[in-house]
């Protein structure tokens, strides 16, 4: 190391600068696009008439509920099975981490394509004509609780390593123990000591959870849900300036997410060590 | 969940017993319905014919129709090209900023446009290439008007292979970052010290520790950017629309309505594209585990 330190680290400084390139010059591009909506005026034009859309307003919300829905039921769901698995269930960890690394095995195409085919018709018994489950594609509501379904999937590998490094930090077998000789249950147990406990590794699982479903196109187009990824595709089909405008603006998102997750876990990095 | 007060928990010595396997019902039972079910009910599509009947006649099918044999053609080479370039590229960023002696800030910086660019795909990704590399981009003109060089005249074209494979390379790259770094600061100092008190070069040291130490990584590393490209829609759909036919963009089309005139095929196609992940998942694990006996 030393002997790289001495020199000036020419090579690092070129491949570092090629990469920013690569990274910026399309982000540039896209910005540069989406101020030229009038002729030899540099101005915010296209982004008043993104946002001016009724329907932008109306997708990208639908999209901010599923992924807030997501989000939600994907800690209800992980959390109390992280922490069940590390307190008392260690010999379930591998088969639980196996089943969060599926959507690297399925993706969303694929996995699209089987829950139409599961959920488009009733379930019901085999070689009977009971139906249990009526098809959860022809209603909006048994879309939408369908296409949560599938963000969680796809978020799972995010979600529980997120929540089981949370876990690995915090001693939870002593919270636990100490809760317990307070009298507390299981439900305040997890709600009152846990969930406070891993906060950041919760925000940093819940933004790449939004990152991921804000902008999702392949399940919410195949599930025809009018969420933001299909809106953005359509009026790309037929418009210029406004899917740049709104392209940048998906950027600034993703950022924002990317950086407070940055930032809470390296602040937890540091609180960790004070502690 | 109950409310019982058990006793203080011990599990590492107590042994398992049922009671303890119902607090992680939920997740499995989720795990039956939105995993496990759908794909069981491809895997049982794939093996039954047009008449409802039990077949192998799908994966035969698979190796002989030409559509389907060029799209999973396509995809691979577009996934090997964008693993492989985006695999060196990324190591050679990994390496300026862990042991090539950048100043820390930047460090950083990569790291956070690293998960940011990782995480930006499907359609405003292939907006931004439009506004770049097309016909009309703001990088094409560039070259043209002012070194006179048209790109799409010299034969590049976004909306093809190329176009797509530097489309990938935007998200490729930084995950290769993201996986690379950890592995790179988890080389020795001491290993390079031993060397180089015992005479080796710079170029000995690389070549004859650090590599064979994280060539494991590397090749783990690469195998996830395949896996990564090769399962993306999004991205190749909004570019195109649907007329670059790799393998994802076909089953698209198969899902909404029966291109291949065979939904068995269509099933076989996915459960094609499936076994493959699964190789590459598989590959990556444990060749992650071999690079775990000398890093960290």
């Amino acid at each position: 190391m030393n002997q790289e330190k001495r020199k000036f680290p020419i090579w690092s400084w070129i491949w570092f600068i090629l990469g920013a390139i690569y990274f910026l010059v399309p982000l540039y591009a896209t910005l540069r696009h989406s101020l030229r909506m009038e002729r030899d005026v540099i101005g915010f034009k296209a982004y008043v008439r993104a946002f001016e859309d009724p329907n932008f307003l109306q997708t990208f919300f639908l999209s901010n509920m599923l992924a807030v829905a997501t989000i939600i039921a994907s800690i209800i769901l992980i959390v109390p099975t992280a922490y069940w698995i590390r307190l008392r269930l260690p010999q379930a960890r591998r088969i639980t981490e196996f089943i969060t690394l599926m959507p690297f095995v399925i993706p969303a195409i694929i996995l699209v394509f089987g829950l139409i085919r599961v959920y488009s018709a009733p379930i019901g018994i085999p070689f009977t004509d009971i139906a249990f489950l009526q098809p959860l594609t022809t209603t909006h509501f048994g879309t939408y609780i369908l296409i949560t379904a599938g963000y969680m999937v796809l978020a799972m590998p995010y979600m529980y390593r997120s929540v089981d490094t949370g876990m690995r930090t915090v001693d939870i077998r002593t919270l636990t123990e100490a809760a317990q000789s307070l009298g507390a249950g299981w439900f305040t147990i997890v709600t009152q000591v846990i969930l406070p406990n891993i906060r950041s590794a919760l925000l940093s699982g819940a933004l790449l959870t939004f990152a991921i479903v804000v902008g999702e196109v392949t399940l919410a187009s195949f599930l025809g849900v009018d969420a933001f990824g299909p809106y953005l595709f359509l009026i790309g089909q037929h418009k210029a300036y406004e899917p740049a405008a709104l392209s940048f603006v998906t950027f600034l998102l993703t950022w924002f997410a990317m950086g407070v997750i940055q930032l809470v876990t390296g602040g937890q990095g540091q609180t960790a060590g004070a502690h | 969940m109950a409310q019982n007060s058990l006793s203080l928990p011990q599990s590492a010595k107590e042994p398992s017993n049922l009671k303890n396997w119902f607090g992680v019902t939920p997740f499995f039972l989720f795990a039956i319905l939105f995993i496990a079910l759908p794909s069981f009910y491809l895997v049982e599509g794939s093996f039954i014919n047009q008449d409802g009947h039990f077949t192998l006649q799908n994966y035969i099918d698979l190796f002989t129709t030409p559509t389907i044999v060029e799209a999973y053609k396509l995809s691979i080479k577009i996934s090997a090209a964008t693993a492989i370039g985006g695999g060196i590229f990324g190591f050679l960023l990994a390496y300026a900023i862990t042991v090539g002696g950048l100043p820390n800030s930047l460090r950083s910086a990569l790291i956070t446009f690293s998960g940011v660019a990782s995480n930006f795909a499907g359609v405003p990704l292939a907006f931004a290439f439009i506004a770049t590399l097309g016909r009309r981009g703001f990088v094409t003109l560039l070259l043209k008007d002012n070194f006179g060089w048209d790109l799409y005249r010299a034969g590049f074209d976004l909306y093809t292979f190329w176009g797509l494979t530097a489309i990938y390379m935007f998200f490729q790259f930084p995950l290769m970052v993201l996986v690379m770094v950890p592995a790179l600061d988890g080389l020795k100092k001491e290993w390079r010290e031993a060397a180089e008190n015992l005479g080796a070069t710079q170029f000995q040291y690389w070549m004859r520790i650090a590599m064979p130490v994280l060539l494991p990584s590397i090749l783990g590393a690469m195998i996830l950017l395949f896996g990564n490209a090769f399962g993306a829609y999004a991205t190749a759909y909004a570019l195109t629309g649907g007329r670059l036919g790799i393998i994802t963009i076909q089953i698209g089309a198969q899902i909404r309505g029966d291109v291949l005139h065979n939904p068995g095929l269509g099933y076989a196609m996915a459960m094609g594209m499936v076994i493959i992940m699964a190789v590459s998942l598989a590959g990556y694990s444990w060749l992650q585990k071999v690079s775990e006996r000398w890093l960290r």
